[in-house]
């Protein structure tokens, strides 16, 4: 494996990891806010807080490590994407600013369920994966224009009358519920909350279909939009395939109540095969027609370095992310709330 | 003039300048506090004492608001570096790529042990299980500010690198983290973050004094978080002297800016204050003799470099000489704050904690040592004009020539301002409606020995 096909595999693991961590936090803010208005609040606000207290923090170091490894390795990309990026970039980390600090704000803070705060929180976590996924929409090409002199402007108005975007933000938003309440009826479970189980149960398969449903509309928005890259989808037609079969089985299990652990492995298989094969089919490329991942690529010096450290740092971060799991994820009494602070 | 049209290389700058100034208050707090939570919590398990045990924990409780902001700014100034200097990361990415790779690797460690320390206070059996979850997370915080300094270090003097024809050829990815700039800067970023959060939370507790709340435990605190600010004070004074030496011989133009010495000559004073005339003459000001000499190379006859042997468009602005003097002022009232109370401690323990002005004093520290934290980055970073890469990539070259920069600007701006109000407030009511007596009395907690 070349060190550009290495590089950019280890980039996309941690893009997938945000994905997974967080759609479930993404999602969380949105169902806890959701159950307030809705008048069910008491009922599964215990669960989302205990799962998310401890690990909120986490989820920002996925998007962080991705975009500082993607300029270290990939030191185009920066130009690129960050004279393009300006504006839905910092609208990015506006909503992202917004919702980290008044999670905080609110869960440690005097003042719990302050309905302002929990308003901000909720929305932002359905706007910023709107806004983020505009980059995947220009990684396609179509969106950026680079005059002879290399200068790059971005074609926001293009952008906003395309059907290609607007499906790839509908599936961004519904696979974030879906991925969400998944993961919450797996945790509801553990905890043995009924009450809490049945409602976010019915979360998860309220948004199974429309998932499915705008996945294949963003699979057809592709084949108008860049019919090369469509055509290697195909090519990687059986991870698709297998991506659906994955779909069912996590869906049958939340339906019969039965092995949600499982379910929810296959929820991640699901996504991991959709996005892996996504990937594989937009390679070479990582901005349509201007940047693949052969052009400059960084100096092997500096590919060796980072991909040693990042091996050291895996080394680290591996047990530490498990230790995590196990004091909050696998541990019956904490998840049951039976464990004081 | 300034602002009349749109530049986007004046308003990335503000904008790049906007965010730092703002994340570095939090940034600060996020890499000092952690070691004095450490340290209260050693103490309180060492010496069995709840007090310094509750002080750990209260100081974690406001810690987390602070990181919270700490956290989404630091996310921000991470993306804005290649939004707004999109064509100098690329060439950072060629370069000083692998800290800022290892920065992230030490936020993530910081964070998922942080997560964990907050959430078992009451969990394992032995109390120094719990502390141990410490260590990654003042090992994780001071990395990453390590790590973070160590890229500006380069800024300030690249090295492990060839450049030809102002393009870079070679490079070696270890070598460009030990830039001449690097031990100084480093030692001095830790260091000093260090004793701006001792003055914070000495202040807290002078405070809840200097309101007449006299129970032992805002003593305690108050002398563990003063002896630490003394022996920190110490030692940036130190590192502060050898950063001047560093100056003196990888970037003479800084240090000829910020001291307005323009002729190379030895044996050279050392001007305070004074203002600075239309043709570059030196009014009012102090002059000292021998004295930057001395701070540049450590003898009193040594030569330095004025600024008329560097050519014009290298210079630096002037108004560093005003950041610098003002920096070294909130330095000086900061020793005479911090001496005076370890006198009043050796020699007189209860002045120390009931005198009104010792109390107002160290309240005063507190803003003081985070104005200096303040000015002696924009002093270290304006000096650097008007180079972003010294030598090698000029400022204006690496900027964005996107439009709605200033767009970004009034919006970044906005959002400053509703957190640190939000952040405030919800601080303040935090500690304000549960207070360390409340708390002594819900747990229990007896004792409450002399100091």
């Amino acid at each position: 494996m070349s060190y550009e096909v290495l590089g950019i595999t280890v980039l996309w693991i941690f893009l997938f990891g945000y994905l997974i961590v967080a759609s479930i936090d993404f999602g969380a803010g949105f169902f806890s806010y959701y159950s307030t208005i809705t008048g069910k609040r008491h009922v599964i606000n215990n669960i989302i807080e205990r799962y998310l207290s401890p690990v909120w923090e986490v989820t920002n170091v996925f998007l962080v490590f991705f975009f500082v490894g993607m300029v270290g390795f990939f030191p185009d990309t920066a130009y690129y994407y960050g004279t393009a990026l300006l504006v839905p970039g910092s609208i990015a980390v506006i909503l992202l600013a917004i919702r980290g600090s008044y999670y905080a704000f609110n869960t440690y803070g005097t003042n719990k369920n302050n309905r302002f705060y929990m308003l901000l929180y909720g929305a932002s976590g359905l706007l910023i994966p709107a806004s983020l996924s505009t980059v995947m929409t220009i990684s396609e090409g179509g969106y950026i224009e680079v005059s002879d002199s290399g200068q790059v402007s971005f074609l926001f108005s293009k952008l906003l009358q395309s059907t290609y975007s607007w499906t790839v933000v509908l599936l961004a938003l519904v696979s974030v519920l879906y991925i969400s309440a998944m993961f919450l009826s797996y945790y509801a479970n553990r905890a043995n909350d009924r009450g809490a189980f049945e409602v976010v149960r019915k979360y998860a398969l309220a948004w199974s279909a429309p998932t499915i449903l705008s996945s294949l509309l963003v699979f057809f928005a592709i084949r108008g939009h860049n019919a090369e890259h469509y055509q290697r989808m195909t090519e990687h037609a059986w991870m698709f395939v297998v991506s659906f079969a994955c779909f069912l089985i996590a869906v049958y299990h939340v339906w019969t109540r039965k092995r949600l652990g499982l379910s929810f492995i296959f929820v991640m298989l699901q996504f991991g095969f959709a996005f892996f094969g996504y990937g594989a089919a937009h390679l070479p490329y990582i901005l349509y027609p201007y940047l693949t991942i052969h052009d400059n690529f960084t100096s092997e010096p500096m590919a060796i370095a980072l991909i040693s450290v990042f091996i050291l740092g895996l080394l680290l971060l591996v047990p530490s992310l498990y230790l995590l799991m196990r004091l909050f994820l696998f541990d019956t009494k904490y998840v049951q709330g039976k464990r004081g602070k | 003039m300034l602002l009349s049209s749109y530049d986007p290389v004046m308003y990335s700058r503000m904008l790049t300048g906007l965010t730092l100034a703002f994340h570095i208050i939090f940034a600060t707090i996020g890499v000092g506090i952690p070691l004095m939570i450490a340290l209260a919590e050693w103490i309180g398990i060492k010496r069995n004492d709840e007090h310094y045990l509750l002080m750990a924990r209260r100081w974690a409780r406001g810690f987390v608001i602070t990181v919270a902001v700490g956290v989404v700014t630091g996310t921000a100034i991470g993306l804005q570096l290649s939004l707004l200097w999109p064509s100098f990361m690329k060439v950072a990415g060629q370069s000083i790529a692998l800290p800022l790779f290892m920065e992230t690797f030490a936020f993530f460690f910081e964070a998922i042990f942080l997560g964990i320390y907050l959430y078992t206070w009451d969990r394992f059996k032995s109390r120094m299980t719990h502390f141990w979850l410490l260590v990654p997370i003042v090992i994780g915080s001071s990395a990453s500010a390590f790590f973070i300094t160590v890229v500006n270090a380069f800024m300030n003097a690249p090295a492990g690198i060839t450049v030809e024809d102002g393009k870079i050829t070679a490079i070696s990815p270890f070598g460009a983290m030990l830039s001449p700039a690097m031990p100084t800067k480093v030692s001095h970023v830790l260091v000093t973050a260090y004793l701006t959060c001792a003055f914070v939370l000495a202040a807290i507790s002078a405070w809840s004094l200097l309101k007449g709340r006299n129970h032992v435990y805002y003593k305690k605190a108050l002398k563990l978080t003063m002896v630490s600010a003394f022996i920190f004070l110490i030692s940036s004074a130190l590192i502060g002297d050898l950063s001047g030496k560093y100056l003196a011989k990888y970037q003479p133009e800084k240090l000829a800016a910020m001291e307005w010495h323009f002729e190379t000559t030895s044996e050279a004073p050392l001007v305070l204050g004074g203002i600075l005339t239309e043709d570059n003459e030196v009014k009012y000001g102090l002059k000292i003799p021998f004295a930057l000499s001395i701070l540049a190379h450590g003898v009193p006859n040594a030569e330095v470099t004025g600024l008329n042997d560097i050519p014009e468009d290298e210079h630096p602005p002037l108004y560093i000489h005003y950041l610098f003097d003002l920096k070294m002022g909130f330095v000086a009232m900061m020793v005479l704050i911090a001496s005076a109370f370890m006198l009043l401690l050796w020699r007189k323990r209860e002045l120390a904690f009931s005198n009104k002005w010792i109390l107002r004093g160290i309240i005063l520290a507190a803003p003081l040592a985070m104005l200096t934290i303040e000015h002696g980055w924009i002093f270290s970073e304006v000096g650097r004009q008007p180079w972003i890469l010294r030598g090698i990539m000029r400022t204006s070259e690496g900027a964005t020539v996107s439009d709605h920069v200033d767009t970004m600007l009034w919006v970044f701006a906005l959002l400053y301002i509703v957190l640190a109000i939000s952040s405030v407030t919800v601080l303040t009511r935090m500690f304000r409606s549960n207070s360390a007596e409340q708390e002594i009395e819900a747990k229990g907690i007896k004792g409450g020995d002399e100091q």
